[in-house]
């Protein structure tokens, strides 16, 4: 599995999509990237009516020779704005510090897999984005060579100058219009990595001098003339409809124009967010219920009850699992249990929409183009080509901004006050009226016999779904002998949606702890125990097992090196942790002090085999911000309901990890030649399993139960 | 609804808004500069960061009525060429991943920086931990604090 590539890819001249001259000079030039995917090839993430069918980018060339790439997907904090458009510039050849990246807007007939979600985005870029930038580069030394009169094969491209044997050079910008004229070549020759200028070198953001100046780019920052500012009211609890509501007092706020009932929900429209605001907090609303309103406590029973049963859905088995328990010497059991959490993106949910006779036009963050302007169109029966859908730039995603909900809400306001609007969600409607992540139970159950692992179940107990696409595949299938993962599902009325790493983000914790444990019951070494069970996947023939043992192996032993496994200085207690998701591969080893009797996460290691690594500065980064989002939730993240009602509305009762409880993340990656894969997702599931090991070798106590932070409180050393 | 005149980054505005309306949407809504973020509306976050008379403070609860006579700054006018030491520090760093909270964030530190110059670890650690960063970009704010320090003194 090692040294073979994991994805193939297959291209045809089809697949270039558009080769047109600009009005305005220069060339803009298309390429169908999923038709260039294998045809089975899964995306690991699984929402339904999502549409992945494929996707593709483009490149303008001026007459000058200025370089514009447009970023297809959307920018939500992953860094795909920057690193997509890299591996473009890479085979096309042209100096990073001359492109102009803009973000390509929704296009259903030239872009087709516009999707932020699974940390996909790289991975399925890879083949044709190189492809993309070398066949443009092949058509212009192809111009360049007619126009000298020489054969291509003599010409050479490089940093956007075209050279030949005689040394006489042509710029992209001076033969660029004569490409466009040209035949697409059937094959181009892709460079071989150790010619890499760009990939492999560090680029900082490419919207970083707006950032830090504080120029428009943001959801909350669009305006458009006419616009209203919308606060929308929507029932308190999960499960509630509206009955009654008066809006006398909503009416005479100042700067509130309108007030609209829409379903369950009052649109309160004013000529600044403050005023739409105030007139929502000023409607007076009946709501009624037809069901019993959920709490937490009935879930906790429910989900129990479903871990308890018999009745759950059997997701992989291998050998005897039954057997393997009943000979067993030892059979431990472990449960595990996570609440919801909120995704709280530091930007609020927002949408700025405008329904015209002739357009519905949507601007807006949002991470599924494609899919919220196919139900917008459906929504107001409009033709989907009357969708025209801008991405802005998002301040966080996490997963939340899959949903579109808001573009809708948008869209339904503005279609009814025949106005242009922004809804624009308080800290308190982003909170309350979430998609959360849903409340989950594991138990997991092993057996022992002469000191070995001998049979593995895996229950799941959810809220609204479960695990989705291979995950029942990841470690340790193909590991034990007998082998089980089997889930269980309660229908709520709660919303519930994708969280960064969807599932994974609490599986990897509850099976990395519980290995911990194995570990200690079978009196072995944390890291030997991962690193002997890998040996038993490494010849699997198992298609449903996409990690690779040997790659996972090698990540392991680059954490473990890389943070003095074993070697852990007076006072500092070290856990360990590996886990494969997204199709990368991560390793972390945390360090806890105790500070006060508490325990304290002072320090991270982490090791990553996510193949070529296309930018290092911002793949680091994407590493950090998930440990320390993994841990912070972990540590603090505690969303429960009572009726219906979530416990929580803002950032003074909901805990978010801050700077001053940070730790130091050092990031190493695994270096290979395989094909690139995402970072967005993958750094987030190790590190609760890391930490929660820690602790235990900090305070003797093993962690079942997100948030830590009330067992830890609870298990103080005090003295 | 009443006349206020604020003076923000150098230069005199005049709107009309009531009198509880905060600062960060008069910045926002009426005066079209945007830098300045919501996050939470309750000082907890710290996106909507700004300084009066050089001090930060959170611009979601400063009333207009309360505030005609200050000096008001904010990251639209920290510098004039966005090349603040922290600003550039930012970029040296490569600190953003989304960017929503980074101008609250710099708007912070470059408050903190004026009362200490020379601030160890710890200190810039808690001075910070009142702006949040849902993309967890904290030991890159960090260091990017530390290098513009070192460069300020």
């Amino acid at each position: 599995m090692m040294n073979k590539e994991e994805h193939k890819f297959t291209f045809s001249r089809r697949n270039f999509l558009k080769t047109s001259v600009l009005a305005s000079g220069g060339i803009i030039i298309g390429f169908n990237l999923l038709t260039a995917c294998k045809p089975n090839a899964t995306p690991s993430i699984d929402i339904e009516n999502l549409n992945f069918n494929d996707f593709n980018a483009f490149i303008k060339i001026s007459d000058e020779g200025y370089v514009t790439i447009y970023s297809p997907n959307p920018e939500i904090g992953q860094g795909v704005k920057t690193s997509m458009p890299m591996i473009i510039a890479e085979e096309l050849d042209v100096e990073w510090n001359k492109v102009y990246v803009a973000q390509g807007k929704y296009n259903k007939k030239e872009y087709q897999r516009q999707v932020a979600g699974g940390s996909q985005s790289i991975r399925f870029g890879w083949d044709a984005l190189r492809q993309t930038g070398a066949t443009t580069r092949q058509m212009l030394v192809n111009a360049a060579a007619a126009k000298w009169g020489v054969d291509a094969s003599t010409c050479k491209a490089s940093k956007g100058i075209i050279t030949n044997l005689k040394g006489e050079t042509l710029n992209y910008g001076e033969v660029v219009k004569q490409a466009a004229l040209l035949e697409v070549p059937e094959k181009v020759v892709l460079k071989n990595p150790s010619e890499y200028t760009i990939i492999g070198t560090n680029a900082t953001n490419v919207d970083l001098d707006k950032i830090v100046t504080g120029k428009p780019l943001f959801g909350l920052d669009y305006k458009a003339e006419g616009m209203q500012y919308v606060s929308v009211l929507r029932p308190p609890a999960f499960g509630q409809k509206l009955v009654t509501f008066d809006d006398s007092q909503a009416k005479i706020v100042n700067g509130v124009s309108e007030v609209i009932k829409f379903g369950d929900k009052v649109a309160v429209l004013a000529s600044n967010t403050w005023a739409a605001m105030k007139g929502k907090k000023a409607l007076k609303a009946t709501w009624k219920a037809d069901q019993k309103l959920e709490s937490t406590n009935d879930h906790n029973i429910i989900l129990t009850n479903i871990l308890d049963s018999n009745d759950t859905d059997i997701r992989r088995e291998d050998g005897d699992v039954k057997k393997a328990f009943l000979e067993a010497d030892k059979v431990l059991e472990r449960t595990y249990h996570s609440p919801f959490l909120p995704h709280n993106c530091l930007e609020p949910m927002n949408f700025f929409a405008n329904v015209t006779a002739e357009k519905v036009h949507l601007v807006g963050p949002i991470q599924t183009p494609q899919w919220t302007a196919g139900r917008v169109a459906k929504l107001l029966d409009r033709k989907e080509d009357e969708v025209e859908l801008e991405m802005t730039r998002m301040g966080g995603g996490f997963g939340r901004r899959l949903y579109g909900d808001f573009a809708l809400e948008a869209a339904e306001v503005s279609s009814l006050a025949k106005k242009p609007v922004q809804v624009v969600f308080s800290r308190e409607d982003d909170m309350t009226d979430g998609i959360y992540r849903p409340s989950i139970k594991y138990r997991i159950t092993a057996s022992i016999k002469n000191n070995k692992i001998t049979g593995y179940h895996l229950k799941e107990a959810a809220i609204n779904g479960n695990m989705y696409g291979l995950i029942p595949h990841f470690f340790p299938a193909g590991c034990i002998p007998n082998y089980k993962v089997s889930s269980g599902n309660y229908k709520s009325t709660i919303t519930t949606g994708a969280w960064r790493a969807p599932y994974t983000n609490f599986l990897a914790f509850a099976e990395q702890s519980f290995f911990d444990e194995l570990a200690s019951e079978l009196n072995q070494d944390a890291v030997q125990l991962r690193i002997d069970l890998l040996q038993n996947v490494k010849e699997t023939k198992d298609k449903n097992i996409q990690y690779s043992g040997k790659r996972m192996e090698d990540t392991i032993r680059l954490a473990a090196e890389k943070g003095g496994w074993g070697d852990a200085k007076e006072g500092v207690f070290q856990g360990f942790s590996a886990y494969y998701s997204h199709n990368t591969h991560v390793a972390e080893l945390a360090e806890v002090e105790l500070k006060n009797g508490l325990p304290v996460v002072k320090k991270v290691i982490a090791a990553v085999d996510c193949g070529i690594l296309v930018n290092p500065t911002g793949a680091i980064n994407q590493v950090q911000g998930g440990v320390i989002d993994g841990i912070g939730h972990a540590m603090y993240g505690d969303l429960t309901f009572t009726d219906g009602k979530p416990s929580n509305k803002n950032f003074d009762t909901y805990r978010l990890i801050r700077m001053n409880e940070t730790p130091q993340v050092e990031v190493h990656f695994v270096k290979n030649e395989l094909s690139p894969t995402g970072l967005g997702e993958p750094g987030l599931p190790p590190a609760g399993g890391a930490v929660a090991n820690a602790i235990f070798k900090a305070i003797g106590k093993r962690i079942y139960k997100q948030p830590f932070i009330h067992q830890i409180e609870k298990d103080k050393i005090v003295g | 609804m009443p006349n206020y005149t604020l003076n923000i980054n150098g230069s005199f505005h005049t709107f009309s808004a009531d009198k509880d309306t905060p600062l960060l949407w008069v910045l926002r809504d009426e005066l079209n500069m945007v830098g300045t973020k919501f996050g939470c509306g309750i000082a907890q976050c710290g996106a909507c960061t700004v300084h009066l008379d050089g001090v930060a403070m959170r611009s979601c609860q400063l009333e207009v009525s309360m505030i005609e006579n200050e000096e008001i700054t904010t990251i639209e006018g920290l510098s004039e060429e966005g090349n603040h030491p922290l600003q550039e520090a930012w970029k040296e760093v490569d600190v953003p991943q989304c960017g929503y909270c980074q101008a609250g964030q710099i708007m912070t530190a470059a408050s903190f920086l004026k009362e200490n110059t020379s601030p160890s670890k710890e200190e810039i650690r808690q001075a910070m931990h009142g702006n949040l960063c849902r993309c967890a970009s904290y030991n890159r704010i960090e260091k990017a604090v530390a290098i513009a320090a070192k460069k300020m003194s």
